[in-house]
């Protein structure tokens, strides 16, 4: 099994949409198993159903592997268990807020959408903040502002 | 070919194919930009679910068709949407009034069917009711904040629900093949969420200060490809290209 070598690969395949995470992290890649042809195959799901960066995140997977040399290694789309915000990882988390993004709440995927979590804004750091639109530049994104620095954020939707 | 199985997922994925469509037209013509943004959110989730659903169809179907060959190369007495999908957008009051009547009906019905009986529906409709959710939410929110606004923003609410109410117990309707598929444990029995989405309806409309209107003469027929000439409309857009370039490819 060489899934130690593999899963380093897939770690420095960004997100097309979010640079700044990997797929590994976003949660997008579920790990390694064997096909039914025995070969060894990358585990993806998709975040959303319409997601656009879903081919080319397949895409730069593939390219990845072949110029690691894994050309042999195969790539498995599943859609169960459904990708949710839980199956990102706390590195994940911590680079969307670097990023500018306020994470998603952990759990939050099988709770109400309509909670009143408190939401930290990802430039200055303060709670006081509010929901602009619960949809924004991507599916994954709601558009939100802070009320202490002014500035526009998007947030990571909980899923 | 299991034909039951195969007319049910056409019109799964149907009603979300046309639906989205329509929605499209609003890009670029929304009253905001966020309303922009959601409304293209809404539409991009919807043709998602739709290339499963139809994606499924076309396996099951056996002939080779992918979920574009169904979408982009069947004429409008072989669509299986309900006829509420494929009304013209109106207003904004109108949009929101069937996305919300749709949106309440679709959360109840995927959310059945992730206990379906067969796995691939199960996991589209697992995938697709978190989507569907917020779809719910931000139609209800807008039923609310128009019907219980102005004077003008509540009566374009009243017109734009009045447009819909014959249009809705065709989503509960039942025939000889799903009710097959029903005892299978494959679909849903539709009139069986009837009672949940109408309490669902009232409290919204409740709070939004509108009144729910029993109608008298639902209208019904699509399910067996019985469409208003909206929808001739709506796919002379959608497939022009496709047909007209068959061998085109992204």
């Amino acid at each position: 099994m060489r899934s130690g070598p593999i899963m380093a690969v897939l770690g420095t395949v960004p997100d097309p949409e979010i640079p700044a995470v990997s797929v590994v992290d976003l949660g997008i890649v579920r790990g390694l198993v064997r096909s039914a042809s025995g070969a060894l195959a990358v585990r993806i799901t998709p975040t959303y159903t319409g997601c656009p960066a879903t081919l080319l995140i397949e895409r730069s997977i593939r390219e990845a592997l072949d110029a690691a040399g894994f050309r042999d290694v195969e790539i498995e789309t599943v859609l169960s268990p459904a990708w949710s915000t839980d199956m990102i990882s706390d590195a994940g988390r911590e680079q969307l807020r670097a990023y500018g993004i306020a994470p998603p709440h952990r759990g939050a995927a099988s709770t109400s959408l309509r909670g009143a979590y408190v939401v930290e804004c990802p430039r200055c750091g303060s709670t006081h903040t509010r929901e602009v639109s619960r949809f924004g530049s991507t599916p994954c994104k709601a558009l939100w502002q802070c009320n202490s620095c002014a500035e526009p954020f998007d947030r990571f939707k909980c899923h | 070919m299991n034909e039951h199985l195969f007319q049910y997922l056409l019109r799964l994925g149907d009603d979300s194919l046309i639906l989205g469509q329509r929605l499209t037209e609003w890009c670029g013509h929304a009253p905001t930009i966020e309303v922009d943004l959601s409304l293209s959110n809404l539409a991009l989730d919807l043709i998602g679910q739709t290339t499963l659903f139809l994606g499924y169809a076309g396996e099951v179907e056996g002939k080779g068709s992918d979920a574009d060959r169904l979408a982009f190369h069947r004429d409008a007495e072989d669509f299986r949407n309900c006829l509420l999908v494929e009304q013209p957008n109106g207003d904004f009051a109108q949009t929101m009034a069937r996305q919300f009547l749709f949106s309440t009906q679709s959360v109840l019905l995927l959310d059945a069917l992730t206990q379906s009986s067969d796995a691939r529906i199960a996991e589209i409709a697992a995938k697709a009711v978190k989507e569907v959710r917020y779809h719910a939410d931000l139609a209800a929110d807008w039923v609310i904040r128009l019907g219980d606004g102005t004077e003008e923003s509540h009566a374009r609410m009243v017109d734009g629900l009045d447009w819909f109410w014959r249009f809705v117990d065709e989503m509960f309707e039942m025939d000889a093949a799903e009710t097959a598929l029903v005892q299978q444990g494959i679909a849903v029995d539709r009139a069986a969420i009837r009672s949940a989405f109408d309490a669902r309806v009232a409290a919204t409309l409740s709070e939004a200060t509108l009144a729910v209107e029993r109608c008298d003469w639902p209208l019904g027929g699509g399910r067996s490809g019985r469409h208003s000439e909206h929808l001739s409309r709506l796919l002379a857009e959608m497939q022009v290209l496709p047909r007209a370039h068959t061998d085109a490819v992204w």
